[in-house]
């Protein structure tokens, strides 16, 4: 008869059975879970890559004097928009050029965001138990770019040239994120774009992933 | 699949799916369309209380509903018109009849920075001096748009100045001028500008005969000393500018040209001047002689001068032309012996020379005569081939009248000049009648009932010229006529002894045509216009780059970016470097001494519409306009010491007021 023992035993060998099946590619299940695993790693490293090419957060200011509005975009290399016209109306406030946020993170994004792809999709290959360690940088992306815009947001709204010509006109403030707020005369909606869809996506893409292969490394292989 | 995977997909699946739905909306954020109210069926019963109120007749309502253009909504037509004895030209908007804008061109106009210090506009307007006389005002009378194939491009715009025989060339990307030519033979003109099919020369005819070549002769050589010349412009487009060394003219009799037209389509090379002193009448009111005025008229015809101006083109190639300071003048005994100028009797001091659309007739209005006469060129082209001719006195070869008329049509008293629209229809200025006649053409354009008057509707007063939609091109657009009367008199609130003109929209749509609205011309007198339809034009609203000089229309040399501004000394002379933008300039303190030569650039580096800067330096008579992206210099000699202070003229920002330096002058 089989002892709590033997059974704990059994269920170790069985585990470790199924990752060695896992990691030489072998077993029913743990093959199917391979391909869709290795499939949605490409197709998230794809996305990331995709990324570079659209702006990840953009704003729309209204104000009566602009009848076409105004707009900026941020894309992981450069700002795009009417970046000039809304640096010349931000000095009139004392807040820092668009340019000048940021600056180090755009400049290391060009580097680390193809790194996060390369990474992910290298991920799709390795069938080691240690994997799941390349796709932590492209799955923290979004939360990442997320908290970096908001503290950058936060200080650009908050870090006044006092000696600015409409300084007493404006408290320190935080632009939106996220939806709309207002600052002096006009109007802002600030919204995330196609880039950080796309990042959002490879995250849950990686995600999965990562579940589908947990799953299938401790699953009974089956004869 | 393990049942929990599949979820896990699934989940998945279902996430990534609205997140990319999420991505995609953020893509499509449009601006919302304005919001489009149904247009109201009738009248509502405020409007009609309104109406009632100001005492507005039914046909006062439809006119003033056919006239307004709502906020935020533009104009269907630009109209160019010339200024007159401003020396400008007036853009206004159709329907509205509102004035949009004044190009500066023969006449310094400090606003728009044109003449008052800057160095480009100085330049300009130094090319249009006479001899050594500088020359700050011009009488300008006929604009002309470029063409391309027979219709405007909308992208030149050329003006004579009558009072010094000059022409103008505006460029239609900014609404600047950009060269002024002056005649190199010939004093005065008239009948210009008219352009060919394809804009390769602008036609440019004198008015008061002369001596060419401003040489001098007693009144009493005027048959023998006095001429008219009919200079040909070359065009260079891509250059956008005149090229004075690849034109040429005509030499014509002493006959007091009027105005041309060039021929299109079926007479395609060839132009048509007409003339109204075929008398020869040289005046003498003061000995007792007839005036001008009588001695003028006396003959029963005068002459339509028909030019092959493309047969010219190839003898001006042969050699045959001599050139006096510079311009290629075809002699009128070679015009002769080389068959490019013949003459068609016209009735009494003809006034318009109008061809028809598809370039079949020449409309040609009496003036002194009541009738339109109507020249075939067919039939004149047959006239040359059969060579039956007249000759005038000076040999030219004159077409006999009946073998070149196509019709005639009594239209009323002083009949002067005629336009085209799209239903076969054309429209001639009556200047005693005071209004304009509607009368129909004749084959091809209509095939019954042609050549007869139609209608007659009185303006107020006096009628000059009038224009059409399009209505000298080969497609013309019909809608709508402006008649551009001479004298308001009692038409507007009076104010002072100089009234101002009264421009005229007149719905040509209707079966009867109907006076939509009385527009004054707050300044100048408008002879002329052309209406264009807005969507041909392509301006910039803001010039192409930061740094960008409008007289070349490239890159300033002198472009100055934020980083790059300076101040040099180089003896005595100083030389500035200057940014100019919301709301300050660069440099704000700058110290030079009495006696130094400055010489200032400024750049504008917006890119924002409608962000102009001024620069207006005080005592030195010098304002500049600065326009997004423009790079503007002064030059001038500082002769006097003191402190000034340098400014921004044009309304920029809520710190406009701060804009400003100071100038400092060491004594």
């Amino acid at each position: 008869m089989a002892t709590i023992r033997d059974v704990a035993v059994m269920e170790r060998t069985a585990r470790r059975e199924g990752q060695i099946q896992f990691a030489r590619g072998r077993g029913g299940l743990g093959r199917l879970n391979g391909r869709v695993s290795h499939v949605l790693l490409i197709a998230a490293a794809a996305l990331i890559g995709a990324s570079l090419l659209f702006p990840f957060w953009g704003m729309n200011l209204r104000a009566p004097q602009y009848p076409g509005g105004l707009q900026a975009q941020i894309s992981i290399t450069h700002l795009s928009g009417d970046v000039q016209e809304l640096n010349g109306l931000n000095h009139y406030i004392g807040m820092m050029k668009m340019d000048e946020a940021a600056a180090l993170e755009r400049s290391l994004a060009v580097y680390l965001i193809p790194a996060f792809a390369l990474l992910t999709l290298a991920a799709a290959f390795v069938r080691r138990r240690w994997w799941w360690l390349l796709v932590i940088p492209a799955l923290g992306l979004p939360v990442v770019f997320m908290a970096d815009l908001a503290a950058w947001l936060y200080y650009a709204g908050h870090a006044l040239d006092p000696r600015a010509p409409l300084s007493s006109s404006i408290k320190p403030f935080t632009p939106p994120l996220l939806g709309e707020g207002k600052i002096g005369q006009f109007n802002v909606i600030a919204s995330f774009e196609m880039g950080f869809y796309l990042v959002l996506a490879a995250s849950i893409l990686i995600a999965a992933a990562i579940a589908l292969r947990w799953r299938a490394a401790t699953t009974r292989a089956v004869r | 699949m393990l049942p929990g995977n599949r979820k896990v997909v699934h989940a998945a699946i279902s996430i990534l799916a609205v997140v990319l739905l999420l991505g995609l909306s953020a893509c499509q954020t449009g601006a919302a369309g304005p919001s489009t109210a149904a247009p109201a069926a009738g009248l509502s019963a405020s409007a009609a209380d309104v109406a009632k109120a100001r005492n507005l007749t039914p046909d006062d309502v439809t006119a003033a509903l056919k006239t307004y253009v709502p906020g935020g909504k533009y104009d269907d037509y630009y109209m160019f018109a010339s200024g007159g004895q401003s020396g400008q030209v007036f853009v206004i908007g159709l329907p509205s009849m509102r004035l949009l804008k004044t190009i500066a061109v023969f006449t310094p106009e400090s606003w728009q920075g044109y003449g008052q210090g800057e160095e480009d506009t100085m330049k300009i307007l130094d090319e249009g001096k006479f001899k050594s006389n500088p020359i700050l005002w011009g009488d300008t009378h006929h604009p002309a748009l470029s063409e391309t194939n027979g219709q405007y491009d909308g992208q030149y715009l050329f003006i004579n100045d009558k009072a010094n025989g000059r022409i103008a060339v505006i460029d239609l990307r900014d609404f600047r001028t950009k060269q002024i030519v002056k005649n190199p033979v010939m004093i005065n003109n008239h009948g210009g500008a008219f352009v060919t099919p394809n804009t390769d020369y602008i036609i440019d005819p004198s008015q008061y005969a002369v001596p060419l070549d401003f040489q001098y002769a007693p009144i009493s050589e005027y048959k023998e000393k006095y001429r008219g010349l009919i200079t040909y412009w070359k065009f260079d487009r891509r250059k956008g500018r005149i090229d004075t060394a690849q034109s040429f003219a005509i030499e014509v009799p002493p006959y007091w040209q009027d105005l041309c037209d060039a021929g299109k389509l079926a007479s395609d090379g060839w132009a048509f001047c007409g003339s109204f002193n075929s008398e020869m009448a040289t005046g003498g009111i003061e000995e007792g002689k007839p005036s001008f005025e009588s001695g003028s008229a006396q003959r029963d015809m005068d002459y339509l001068h028909v030019m092959n101006w493309k047969k010219a083109e190839e003898v001006v190639k042969a050699g045959k032309a001599q050139t006096i300071n510079g311009m290629r003048v075809i002699r009128l005994s070679t015009a002769v012996s080389e068959g490019i100028l013949y003459l068609a009797p016209e009735p009494k001091s003809p006034h318009g020379s109008d061809v028809t659309p598809k370039g079949d007739y020449v409309v040609v209005g009496g003036k002194l005569d009541p009738h339109v006469t109507i020249f075939s060129f067919k039939k004149m082209q047959d006239a040359i081939a059969k060579q039956s001719f007249d000759r005038d006195s000076f040999g030219v070869p004159v077409f006999k009248f009946n073998e070149v008329m196509e019709a005639q049509v009594e239209l009323g008293l002083g009949p002067l000049h005629t336009v085209f629209d799209d239903q076969g229809y054309a429209y001639t200025s009556l200047f005693l009648d005071s209004g304009v006649v509607k009368w129909s053409l004749g084959a091809p354009y209509r095939t019954e009932g042609g050549w007869k008057r139609v209608e007659h509707i009185p303006t107020q007063y006096n009628l000059g010229h009038l224009t059409a939609v399009e209505g000298d091109t080969v497609q013309p657009g019909g809608k709508f006529v402006v008649a551009l009367n001479k004298w308001s008199v009692d038409r507007f609130l009076t104010v002072g002894p100089l009234h101002p003109q009264n421009l005229q929209l007149i719905d040509i749509t209707g079966s009867k045509m109907q006076v939509l609205y009385d527009a004054p011309a707050g300044v100048g007198e408008p002879h002329y216009a052309q209406i264009i339809k807005a969507e041909r034009l392509k301006p910039w609203k803001v010039y192409p780059e930061a740094g960008w000089n409008a007289r070349a229309q490239a890159k300033d040399p002198n472009a100055t970016m934020p980083g790059q501004e300076k101040v040099e000394r180089r003896g005595k002379t100083v030389e500035i470097w200057m940014r100019a933008m919301r709301s300050n300039f660069n440099p704000e303190r700058i110290t030079v001494k009495k006696g130094d030569h400055v010489i200032w650039h400024i750049t504008n580096i917006e890119r924002t519409e409608d962000a102009t800067h001024g620069f207006a330096l005080p005592g030195y008579n010098i304002n500049m306009s600065i326009d997004p992206g423009e790079t503007v210099t002064v030059e001038f000699d500082v002769t006097e010491s003191g402190v000034f202070t340098y400014y921004c003229t044009e309304f920029c920002s809520a710190l406009h007021l701060e804009m400003a330096g100071y100038f400092m002058v060491e004594p």
